[in-house]
């Protein structure tokens, strides 16, 4: 019998059955997230499905992270009906304030090597960094998670994406994540699952394959999981985990390789993450906003590489927005413990609510029309933060601290020499 | 039944089909309908009528798993999307909810031409083409047979046994 790959291993472990890519399979959920950009709709969901009871209660939780806080009474009221729900059906609550539900699965343990954890969101792939078969689902999956426990899944055949050697000084994650889209682009893994390996994975620590998994789903992928070695259980702490490595005959639609010495400070022109570009190649193009958080961007590392860029490079430039959003609150203390905060806010630095923020438009500032924004958010889309008028670029948070520097798109290794 | 096609290109995410800050204000397709494709296509949403399908090149639906992106879209009272290929997630809220997304090579069809489905094929009636697509898997079909994941759990109370 042939090997399998990590994403076959889980799914057939999830399922009790032999799951092969291709197979739809009933999986057991160790783990379902709602937000409330997708929570109250399955609600309904639950409701119309003739749902009483939460099967398995501690197997999901609620994060209020899209409206953080509620601009309006309609999303105020979109909270009070999750918070009910919740407290009836003994469901954990992420409250407004404590950050993006993406984020908190991680920090909080609910997503686990070898696990299988869903969100009804599409950035839930971002857990994969962690060893977790981890996709996006919507609504009314959650509703039927609610429901049963369970939900059904393709096996996605798997691209093994083979890392080599280390990143250059000035180069980042995201350039990773930024090259690796532009290679397949937007759907270029449709369906399929992306599986890391290489020596240069262990080069990666933690929070830097988070950044990487989380753009799986710009491409296109069901998930992006990444191996489990001595990294994953440091960060983990005591936590419980059941590591799944790849069989040595695992079988793959095509494998990438790509040499992480090679690359260079990338940016994502508008309006899809996959038009990315050499930095140093990018036509002088002013930037208005820049925009440090996300579930991509939004961790202690992010800020202190945009920081070590905007001291080098003497602050903001005039004219130039910056809004800071951190991931989490744990985020926001420790940057308010060790005084990137402070510094931050020195530099005029805009500071709100953690949570999604800007990145989608749903709260906090909205850029205006004509605006460029450089952010650390994983989609461009036209309208995206908001505004159809607004061109949005993506880049790794020390690309965006050198335009935050300078006023135009840089190349942070031009500041930092 | 013939159905008429309204035609769009590649990589049309999630945030084109219905933008993320309508969802603020309301949640119900019937409103959501208003607002179909305003980034992209003003006129799209006043210009809707009975037997309506959106034809696609690849990628639909990319972008947010917002399930919305496809309420919005069986609000507006169009059942099918036919697209040379679906991003995943709106692929499967289209099973769950009982749009039938159909792959198939779209490049031939053009804007108001009309079209016949059958099983497997689509046929183009001005053009004469017959366009070949491609089967759902069993449980997705089961999914949709019962219009959806809401009758499918009011019928069964879970997943059955595949």
């Amino acid at each position: 019998m042939a090997g399998k790959t990590i994403s076959e291993k889980i799914l057939s472990a999830k399922s009790g059955r032999d799951a092969r890519a291709g197979d739809v399979v009933i999986s057991r959920v160790d783990c379902a997230l709602g937000t409330d950009g997708s929570t109250p709709m399955a609600l309904d969901y639950f409701e119309q499905m003739g749902g009483e009871r939460v099967r398995d209660p501690q197997r999901v939780v609620f994060a209020l992270d899209h409206y953080a806080p509620p601009p309006s009474r309609q999303t105020a009221l979109l909270h009070q009906r999750m918070r009910a729900f919740a407290s009836q059906h003994d469901i954990e609550v992420w409250d407004v304030g404590e950050g993006i539900g993406h984020q908190l699965m991680v920090e909080r343990g609910r997503a686990l090597p070898g696990g299988l954890a869903v969100g009804a969101d599409s950035h839930a792939v971002t857990y994969g960094a962690l060893n977790t078969f981890a996709t996006g689902i919507g609504s009314s999956d959650l509703a039927a998670i609610l429901i049963s426990g369970e939900i059904w899944l393709r096996v996605p055949q798997s691209i093994r994406i083979t890392l080599n050697g280390t990143l250059a000084p000035g180069v980042y994650p995201k350039d990773v994540a930024l090259a690796l889209a532009k290679e397949l682009g937007a759907d270029g893994a449709n369906y399929q699952a992306l599986e890391f390996a290489g020596a240069g994975v262990c080069t990666l620590d933690l929070e830097d394959r988070l950044v990487i998994a989380n753009f799986a789903i710009e491409m296109g992928a069901k998930n992006g999981i990444f191996p489990a070695d001595e990294k994953t259980f440091a960060y983990l702490g005591g936590r419980k985990d059941e590591p799944v490595e790849a069989d040595a005959g695992a079988s793959y639609s095509r494998e990438i390789r790509i040499d992480l010495d090679r690359l260079t400070p990338m940016v994502a022109l508008p309006h899809t993450p996959d038009r990315g570009m050499d930095v140093a190649q990018a036509p002088g193009i002013a930037a208005q906003m820049v925009y440090l958080g996300t579930c991509t961007g939004g961790r202690v590392r992010d800020y202190h590489q945009a920081l070590g860029v905007l001291r080098a490079g003497g602050g903001v430039a005039p004219g130039v927005q910056l809004v800071v959003t951190p991931a989490s609150r744990q985020v926001l203390e420790t940057l308010t413990r060790d005084g990137s905060l402070a510094e931050l806010i020195a530099m005029g630095a805009v500071i709100q609510t953690p949570g999604c923020g800007s990145c989608c438009g749903t709260c906090g500032a909205i850029p205006g029309d004509g605006v460029n924004v450089i952010s650390t958010a994983n989609r461009n889309f036209k309208g995206r933060m908001g505004n159809g008028a607004a061109s949005i670029y993506l880049a790794s948070p020390a690309t965006c601290a050198a335009s935050a520097v300078r006023g135009v798109i840089t190349d942070p290794r031009e500041i930092t020499g | 039944m013939i159905y008429r096609a309204r035609v769009f290109g590649d990589d049309i995410n999630t945030d084109y089909i219905i933008a993320s800050r309508r969802k603020r204000d309301s949640l119900d397709p019937a409103v959501l309908r208003r607002y179909l494709f305003e980034e992209i296509a003003p006129e799209f949403a006043a210009s809707v009528e009975p037997g309506d399908v959106i034809v696609a090149g690849k990628n639909f639906g990319c972008g947010s798993a917002m399930e919305v992106a496809v309420t919005a879209v069986l609000g507006a009272g169009i059942h099918v999307v036919l697209a040379r290929g679906f991003a995943r997630t709106y692929y499967r809220n289209a099973v769950n909810n009982g749009l039938l997304p159909v792959i198939c090579d779209t490049t031939g069809i053009t804007e108001g031409d009309r079209l016949r489905l059958e099983a497997d094929r689509v046929w183009n009636e001005n053009t004469g083409s017959r366009i070949a697509c491609e089967p759902l898997p069993e449980v997705m079909r089961k999914i949709i047979d019962e219009g959806g994941l809401v009758a499918y759990f009011r019928r069964y109370g879970g997943f059955e046994a595949p």
